[in-house]
C-alpha cells in the first residue's frame, strides 16, 4: 500500500467569522492525480493557501512526506517538495521568462542538502522547462509582454521548475481554447509518469474528468465527496451543489 | 510621589487628550484602515487645517471650531483631488506600493515646507475664551483647552459612526474594502466610493487641525510627531474599526500623560513608538481588528 | 565586468576626482564635494533595501543621524581614528537596523515604512534627552586642521568619504549581480510568489535593511568631525530623509546607477541653490521633483534613457 505523500487532517481556517474550511480531511498518494472541484468560492484555493503555508490554518495538521508542517514558512515547505501554481498568475514583473524560471531553481532546487548545480546545469535545466511549456522563443521576454495562455505557462513552468515532488496546479486553464486545454492536461500526466504527485484545482470538467484518478469535492469548506471522477459525478449531493449554482 | 491628585488628573488629561488623538487619527483609519491607502501625508493637512484655524481666528476673531467647520467642504475637495491623482498615476495600474508611499512622503514634505515657507517656524497659537479656564470639581480639574476638543472629537467620531452605519454612501465605503464586486453590481462605482471616503478622511483633517492648535501652540513639523501616534492608534485599535480607533486613542493619551507626568514630556513622541513597535510584534490585529 | 575589476575602476576614478579636486585649490570643493559625496552613499544605501526589495524606508536620518552619535560617543569617551569610528558606526547602525526589522518585516511593507518614520522621532527623542553626547544643545566636535600626508582636515574627510562611495556602490552593483539580487528583486515584485518559489524572504529583507543601516551609519559617522558642531535637528535634518528617497528615485531604483546620478545630480542642485536661493526653497525643489517622478517618470532617469534607448532600437 502506497504511503500518503500528503495528509490533511480536520484542517480549519477562520477568517474573522467566515468559516472558510470547516475540518477538511485529505490524503494524497505519492504518484497520484487528484482533482479537486468545487464552487466558486468553497475554499479550494484557501485549502491550497494553508497547505503551502501562505495562510496559516486555526486547527489541523498539514503532513508531509511524514512530517508535521505546521508553522513552517512557505519556503520552507517548497524547499521541501512542495509546489503550487497561482490561480491568478504571479510572475515576477522584471525579471525575464528565462529569468523567472531561474528562481525557483536557485532558491530550491540548489538550495537542497547536497545539491550544487553548477551555472551551465542551471542553464540546461531553465532550457528544458522552457521547451516543455514551448516558451522557449520568449526566454528573454518580459511576463508583460506574454498572453495570457503564456502566463499561465509560466506560472506551471515556474512551479516545475522547483522539481516538486507534489504539484498543486491551481486553476491554470481558466480562458484557455480546447487544444491548449489538452496541451496542458498532457503535459501534467506527462509530468505525473516522471513522478511527480498532482493536485489538480479546476473548473473545466472534461480536463478534470481525464486527468484525475480521484475526485474530491469542495463546497462552502466543506468535504462532500472524494473517490473515483466516475462515481463521485454521480453522487446525488454533487449534483445538487453543481446545479444549485 | 504617587498622590492620588496627581494620578488623576494625568488620567484625565490622558483621556481628554485621547480624545483628540481620536479625532486625528479617525481619518487615517478609513484611509488606511479600510481603503488600503498608506497616506502618511494626513499629519501635513491637519497642520494645514491648523495654519488655517490661525490665520481666520487672528483675523476675525472667528472661533477656530467654528473655522473647521466652515472648512470642511474645501478639504473635502481636496482629498478627493488627491485621490483621483493617486488613483490615476497609480492604483489604477497596480503599481507596487513604494510610490504611492513615496508620493505621499512627497506631499508631506512639500506641505510641511512650503508652511515654513510662508509662516516661519515660529509657534502659533489662536484665542478663544476656552483657552486658559479650568473646569474644577474637587481635586479633579478639566481643562477646558482639552475639554472641549475632546468632545468635539467624540461627536465628529458620533458623526461619521452614523454616516458609516446608515447611509448609503457609509456602508458602500465599509463595504468597498470587502468586495468590490458586489459593489459594482449594484450599481456603485468603488472608484467613486474610494474618492468620496478619502475625500472625508482629509475633510476630518481641517478640524482635527483646529483642535490641534487650540491644545498646543503649532508650528510645521509638529506634524511628523503625529505620524508615529497615528499609525500606532490605528495599528493598536484594529485597521478599520471606528470604535476600536477611539479605545485605542484613549489608551495612548492615558499612557502618554502618564509618562509626561512622571517622567517629563519630552519622552511623550517615545511612547507612541514603543506602543506602535509592541503593537506589531504581538498583536499586529489590534485590539479589535478585522 | 567582474566585480574585482569594476572595483579597480572605481579606486582609479575615485583617485582622479581627488587629485582633480586638490588641484582646484579651493577648499570650497571639498566642503561641497563632501556633500555631494555622502549623499551617493545615502542614496546607495536606501536603493539597497528600497529600490531592490521595494521596503521603504522613510528614516534614514535615524541611521545616519546613530552614525554621527556613535562618534560624538567614542569621541568622548575615548578618541578613534575615523576609519574605526566609521566602522563601528557601521555596526551600530546594522544591528538597530536588523533589530527594527525583525519586528516589523514579517508584516507589510507599509508598517515598516510607518515604524522607519517612527524610529526617526524616537532616536531623536532619546538623543535630545541624553546630556553626555549633548543632547539638544549639542555637542563641539574639534577637528584638527591638518593631517598628515595629506593636508587640510577636509580633505581627509573628502578622501574617507570617496572610499565609502566605492565601497557602496560597489556593494550595490556585486548584489545586483549576484543571486541575492535575484532573491530582493523577486521580493520586490511578488513576495507571495517569491516565498513559494523557495526564496527565504524574511531573511533576505533582514540582509537588506542591515546593510542599507550599515551603510548609512556608515555615511553619518565622519558627519560630526565635518560639521564640527552637531544638533539633533541637524543630524535628523529633513534634507537626510527626502534625499535618500528623492536621489534614488529620481535616478532610477533598479541599478547603481540611479543612486549616483540622482545624488550628484540633485546634491549639486542643492549646493548650487542653498548659495544663491534658500535651504528650505531648495528643499521645496527636491520635494516637488519627488512628486513630479513619481508620478511621470517612475523609472528615474536610468528607465528614462532605458526607454528611448529601447525606442531607438525598433
Amino acid at each position: 500500500m502506497a504511503s500518503a505523500l500528503l495528509e490533511v487532517a480536520g484542517l480549519s481556517k477562520r477568517f474573522g467569522g467566515f468559516v472558510a474550511l470547516d475540518g477538511i480531511d485529505l490524503a494524497v498518494t505519492a504518484g497520484e492525480r487528484v482533482g479537486l472541484i468545487g464552487p466558486n468560492g468553497s475554499g479550494k484555493s484557501t485549502l491550497v493557501n494553508c497547505i503551502c503555508g501562505t495562510l496559516t490554518n486555526e486547527t489541523g495538521t498539514v503532513r508531509f512526506n511524514g512530517e508535521v508542517v505546521n508553522g513552517l514558512l512557505t519556503h520552507e515547505r517548497t524547499r521541501r517538495g512542495m509546489a503550487r501554481s497561482f490561480q491568478l498568475p504571479r510572475p515576477f514583473t522584471t525579471l525575464t521568462v528565462a529569468e523567472n524560471l531561474r528562481v525557483p531553481l536557485l532558491y530550491t532546487v540548489n538550495a537542497r542538502p547536497g545539491s550544487s548545480l553548477s551555472p551551465a546545469e542551471l542553464d540546461g535545466r531553465c532550457a528544458e522547462l522552457l521547451q516543455l511549456v514551448a516558451l522557449a522563443d520568449k526566454a528573454t521576454k518580459l511576463p508583460r509582454d506574454l498572453t495570457q495562455v503564456e502566463m499561465r505557462k509560466l506560472e506551471l513552468a515556474r512551479a516545475m521548475a522547483a522539481e516538486p515532488k507534489l504539484l498543486i496546479a491551481d486553476e491554470s486553464m481558466a480562458g484557455l481554447s480546447q487544444s491548449e486545454v489538452d496541451d496542458i492536461v498532457n503535459l501534467l500526466i506527462q509530468l505525473n509518469e516522471r513522478g511527480i504527485t498532482i493536485v489538480l484545482i479546476e473548473h473545466i470538467m472534461r480536463a478534470v474528468m481525464k486527468f484525475s484518478q480521484r475526485l474530491v469535492v469542495l463546497v462552502s469548506g466543506k468535504k462532500i465527496a472524494d473517490g473515483m471522477p466516475a462515481d463521485v459525478i454521480r453522487d446525488p449531493e454533487v449534483e445538487r451543489a453543481y446545479l444549485g449554482q | 510621589m504617587f498622590s492620588f491628585d496627581l494620578v488623576i488628573n494625568a488620567l484625565i488629561a490622558g483621556i481628554l487628550l485621547g480624545g483628540f488623538y481620536a479625532a486625528v487619527t479617525i481619518g487615517v483609519s478609513i484611509s488606511f484602515g479600510i481603503l488600503d491607502i498608506v497616506n502618511i501625508a494626513h499629519p501635513a493637512f491637519i497642520i494645514l487645517g491648523s495654519y488655517i484655524a490661525y490665520i481666520v481666528n487672528t483675523r476675525l476673531g472667528i472661533d477656530p471650531i467654528v473655522v473647521s467647520v466652515v472648512m470642511l467642504p474645501v478639504f473635502y475637495l481636496l482629498g478627493a483631488g488627491i485621490y483621483q491623482v493617486y488613483y490615476e498615476s497609480f492604483e489604477k495600474h497596480g503599481q507596487d506600493a513604494l510610490r504611492g508611499l513615496s508620493f505621499f512622503f512627497g506631499l508631506l514634505f512639500v506641505t510641511e515646507v512650503m508652511l515654513i515657507l510662508v509662516f516661519g517656524v515660529d509657534y502659533r497659537y489662536v484665542e478663544a475664551p476656552y483657552i486658559g479656564p479650568s473646569w474644577r470639581l474637587g481635586v479633579m480639574d478639566f481643562p477646558l483647552r482639552m475639554l472641549v476638543p475632546c468632545l468635539t472629537a467624540l461627536a465628529m467620531f458620533g458623526v461619521l459612526q452614523i454616516i458609516l452605519s446608515y447611509t448609503f454612501i457609509g456602508r458602500a465605503i465599509s463595504a468597498v474594502a470587502q468586495d468590490q464586486l458586489a459593489l459594482r453590481l449594484m450599481g456603485a462605482s468603488p472608484t467613486r466610493i474610494k474618492r468620496i471616503a478619502f475625500g472625508i478622511s482629509i475633510a476630518t483633517t481641517a478640524v482635527a487641525g483646529a483642535l490641534l492648535i487650540i491644545i498646543q501652540p503649532v508650528e510645521p513639523s509638529v506634524g511628523r510627531e503625529y505620524i508615529g501616534r497615528v499609525f500606532a492608534i490605528c495599528v493598536l485599535g484594529g485597521l478599520g474599526s471606528l470604535p476600536g480607533t477611539v479605545i485605542a486613542a484613549m489608551l495612548l493619551g492615558i499612557i502618554e500623560s502618564f509618562t509626561a507626568t512622571f517622567y517629563g514630556p519630552s519622552w511623550a513622541p517615545a511612547v507612541a513608538f514603543g506602543v506602535l513597535l509592541l503593537t506589531l510584534a504581538f498583536r499586529p490585529a489590534g485590539l479589535l481588528g478585522r | 565586468m567582474r566585480t574585482r575589476v569594476f572595483l579597480l575602476i572605481s579606486i582609479a576614478v575615485a583617485a582622479v576626482v581627488f587629485f582633480g579636486a586638490r588641484m582646484v585649490n579651493n577648499d570650497y570643493v571639498f566642503f561641497a564635494g563632501y556633500t555631494v559625496l555622502q549623499f551617493i552613499v545615502l542614496a546607495t544605501a536606501w536603493n539597497i533595501l528600497g529600490g531592490y526589495t521595494g521596503y521603504v524606508n522613510f528614516g534614514s536620518a535615524a541611521f545616519f543621524a546613530l552614525g554621527a552619535y556613535t562618534t560624538v560617543f567614542f569621541h568622548k569617551a575615548f578618541p578613534m581614528p575615523i576609519p574605526i569610528l566609521i566602522a563601528i558606526g557601521g555596526v551600530v547602525s546594522g544591528i538597530v537596523g536588523l533589530g527594527m526589522g525583525y519586528l516589523t518585516l514579517r508584516l507589510r511593507g507599509a508598517f515598516f515604512a510607518i515604524a522607519t518614520l517612527a524610529l526617526a522621532v524616537v532616536l531623536q527623542t532619546l538623543v535630545v534627552n541624553w546630556d553626555y553626547v549633548g543632547g539638544s544643545r549639542g555637542a563641539y566636535i574639534i577637528r584638527p586642521n591638518d593631517i598628515a600626508w595629506i593636508g587640510p582636515y577636509i580633505q581627509y574627510l573628502f578622501l574617507l568619504m570617496l572610499a565609502l562611495v566605492v565601497i557602496s556602490i560597489t556593494i550595490a552593483r556585486w548584489i545586483e549581480r549576484s543571486q541575492l539580487g535575484y532573491g530582493f528583486a523577486t521580493i520586490r515584485d511578488d513576495e507571495l510568489a517569491a516565498e513559494a518559489s523557495g526564496v527565504p524572504t524574511l531573511r533576505l529583507k533582514l540582509v537588506a535593511t542591515t546593510i542599507s543601516g550599515a551603510l548609512m551609519g556608515m555615511a553619518g559617522a565622519p558627519f560630526p568631525y565635518y560639521i564640527g558642531y552637531l544638533q539633533p535637528s541637524s543630524a535628523f535634518g529633513l534634507e537626510y530623509a527626502v534625499n535618500s528617497i528623492a536621489m534614488p528615485m529620481i535616478g532610477g531604483t533598479t541599478s547603481w546607477v540611479g543612486p549616483l546620478i540622482g545624488a550628484i545630480l540633485l546634491g549639486s542642485l542643492q549646493q548650487i541653490a542653498t548659495v544663491t536661493i534658500s535651504s528650505a526653497v531648495n528643499l521645496l525643489i527636491v520635494g516637488l521633483l519627488l512628486v513630479a517622478f513619481v508620478i511621470i517618470a517612475p523609472n528615474g532617469i536610468v528607465g528614462l534613457v532605458q526607454g528611448w534607448m529601447r525606442g531607438r532600437a525598433k
